[in-house]
Parts: C-alpha cells; structure tokens; sequence
C-alpha cells in the first residue's frame, strides 16, 4: 500500500495530464483507427479522459468542491479499459468515503472503464494539498479555508492565532469556537466583526 | 505481551477505538455544553474511523471483513485496554481525566508505530496522527481547565493503573513522563490493570452495540 515515492504532487499531475494526451494524440487517432473497429478506438480512454472525469464529482458534504480540488485523489493509471484510481480519505472516518468511492466508479463506468478504487492509508495528504481553485471554492460557499499547516503539527495556540478572514465580511477579526465541527474536516471559527459563526476547514 | 502476532496487536489497537468511540459518543447530546456535544461526537466519529481501517488490515490476515471483527467476537474475546471500557457517564471529572489519559497513552503508542519497522503499521498510525492532534490538543485543554480541581485529580489517580495498561511495558516510563510533564506533577506508582481484563459494563455495551448486527444476521439493509 505506501508507496515508495510518495503520492504525486500537483505539478506531477499536471505532467501525466500531458503525457496521456501526447500518447492519445500520437497513439490512436481516429483516422487509423476506422478500419479497425471503431467501437475500440471510441472505448479508449485517456488518463486525461479520467482526471476530467473525476473533476465533475463533488465533495459530498461539502459539495462546492470537487474531489481533485480536495487533493484527495493522489493517482490515476489506464491500462486499456482498465482505470486505477488511488484517492485518500480527508478523515478516515469519513462517512463520505464510500459515496466517494461509488461515484468514482460511476464516473468512469460512464467512460465505459473498469475500476479498481483504491483507498491509500498513508501519510500523502495534507490539508495543503487543497489546489489555490478549490480553496477559492470554499471561501465563497462560506468556508474559510485551511491555515497552512508546516511541517510540524499544529498546536492550538497556532490554530487560535493563524489569521483567518470571514468568509462572509473578509474582516480579520475572528476567533476560533470550537476545534471541532459538524463534520470531522471543520472547526467552527466566530467573526467579531459582522457576529457571524463560519467553519473553517481543519489544518490537518 | 511479548509474541503477540501482528493481527494481535491491529486488534487491540481497534478495539481500542472502536470501544472508546462508543464511550464518547455517549455523551451525544447530554455534554455540559454544546460544544462538548460537538467534540466528543466528532471524537468518536474519528475513533471509530480509525478502528475500521485498522480491522480492514486486521481482516487480511484473519479473514472475514471489519464488520465481523467489530461485531460478531463475544465481549470476552475483545482485547481493549479496560481503560476504555469503563462507562462513565454522567461523570464529567472522569470523563475528560480518561480522555486526557487515553490521548497521551495513544500519542506514546502511535509514536512507536510510526518508528518501528512495519512499513504498513508506520504509515497508518502518521495518517491517524495527523487527527490525533486535535484529540490532545482537545484533552490537555482541559486539563488546562480543570486539571487542578479535586474531583479531576482524584479521577486521574484512581485511572491511572487502567492507563498504564493500555501501552505496552517498554513504553510505561514513557507515558508517565509524558503525562507527569503535562499536569506538572507526576501521577503516583501503580499497578497497571493489563489489558485481557475486562470490567463488567463491558457486556452492556457489547449488547447494545452488537444489537443491530445480531438482529439481523444475514445482513441490515436500510
């Protein structure tokens, strides 16, 4: 299950994105493909296909960002129809872990795959790795987005202090509630300022 | 201890959790305030997260699935520490000197893990770590709070035998002087109550827990 290298970061990610369509391209265009059985050539599908794919599936709790911009899923392989898909789970008790999974196999069914989800428990997610889009997201559906998390723990004089606008009145005067929230990915943060409350996703 | 197999020792690290994530989550709705509610609901919650994908991997060595493991043992064949199983609701005092307790007893074992040489074990336990965090940071706020009160330390003298049982013996020294550093004064020589003793409420919580699946043994759908 660990994975020597570690998960891929963004820019990693980015890469196999091109390098799947530069295969696409190069591999099988359509012209040649015709005599064959178009029904094969139509079947292929590309990392990219998949990666696009995984865009459309919403968080399902929080549903205004997706699943990549979450940075939960850490890789995708194609081998024919074959489509391997590792993702991480935020919080491992996680009630949406298996709405993630169905939904994931949903996806790629509908680009006529075969799945194999595969769930990695392991240390490769990060809070961080909330993509500059999807922490863009949270902020204008309500949710403030993580403080960022260094390489030590965070500890609650840090959580406290880490300046947090409102999401709502974007003053920075608020004030940590509760490290805990109504799901296990938030906390619940107070604006002094416009005496709203708003959640924050957790520095994890 | 010592020849414990490894499916062993996932057992009793998810028994752990998975029992005390039901102890948390008795507060639910009855905590002192809100917040509490709140907090120890989503404790739970994590707890009973972090028992499932331990009893996964417990699973592909004995067979059967995490549902089987939680559900379908008899209480005594539970390998929690007894620190877990004590029921304390309504006792608040109790209740946050076992969670402060449990935490540290955790962070020390976790440690361990994510040194020791099971590549496997090492990266699970650094993945429940990064929640763990807020479990401590949780409980040593309110040690802060409360931790001189009479009625907290007389809880943490009377759990700290239960405590000491929930490590192994080569990690003892440690979590004494972990927990000791924490209060700013160190918790009194005892007796550790070794894990394989269970205390008598475990059997009412075995029952309640287990009703559902026992009820319906060809499977709940819903």
């Amino acid at each position: 299950m660990s994975r020597a290298g570690g998960a891929p970061g963004r820019s990693q990610v980015a890469q196999s994105h091109k390098l799947a369509r530069a295969e696409g391209e190069g591999g099988g265009s359509r012209a040649e493909g015709e005599g064959l059985g178009a029904a094969i050539s139509a079947a292929a599908i590309s990392a990219a296909d998949v990666w696009a794919a995984l865009e459309g599936i919403a968080d399902p709790e929080i549903p205004v960002i997706s699943i990549v911009d979450l940075g939960v899923v850490r890789d995708v392989t194609v081998e024919g129809e074959r489509v391997r898909v590792a993702f991480t789970p935020t919080f491992m008790g996680c009630p949406a872990l298996d709405a993630m999974r169905r939904s994931i196999e949903q996806a790629i069914a509908a680009l006529g795959g075969e799945t194999q989800v595969e769930v990695l428990l392991d240390d490769s997610w990060s809070s961080d790795r909330i993509t500059p889009a999807g922490r863009a997201r949270l902020a204008a559906a309500g949710f403030a987005p993580p403080a960022p998390r260094g390489a030590a723990p965070p500890t609650l004089v840090q959580l406290q202090r880490a300046p947090t606008r409102c999401p709502w009145c974007g003053s920075p005067d608020t004030r940590l509630e509760n490290l805990f929230g109504p799901t296990p990915c938030r906390s619940l943060r107070y604006c002094n300022a416009c005496r709203q409350p708003f959640e924050q996703f957790k520095t994890l | 201890m010592p020849g414990r197999s490894r499916a062993d020792r996932l057992l009793e690290l998810a028994d752990d959790e998975l029992i005390l994530g039901w102890r948390n989550s008795e507060w639910t709705g009855i905590a002192p305030f809100l917040e509490e509610d709140v907090a120890f609901s989503s404790i739970a919650q994590n707890e009973i997260g972090h028992a499932r994908a331990l009893y996964e991997l417990a699973a592909r060595e004995l067979g059967g699935d995490a549902d089987a493991l939680a559900f379908d043992r008899e209480p005594g064949a539970y390998r929690c520490a007894a620190l877990v199983e004590l029921r304390l609701v309504p006792d608040w005092a109790g209740t946050i000197a076992r969670h402060f307790l449990y935490e540290s007893a955790d962070a020390v074992r976790i440690g361990a893990l994510r040194a020791g040489p099971d590549p496997e074990l090492a990266a699970i336990a650094a993945k429940i770590d990064r929640e763990e965090v807020y479990h401590r940071i949780h409980a040593e706020m309110w040690i802060d709070r409360l931790g001189a009160e009479p009625g907290v330390r007389a809880a943490l003298e009377r759990l700290w035998p239960y405590a000491l049982g929930v490590v192994e013996p080569a990690l003892r020294a440690e979590l004494a002087r972990r927990v000791g550093e924490t209060l700013g004064r160190p918790l009194p020589e005892a007796e550790p109550v070794e894990r394989g003793v269970h205390v008598p409420e475990l059997a009412s919580l075995w029952e309640e827990m287990t009703a559902v699946r026992r009820s319906a043994p060809a499977g709940a759908r819903w």
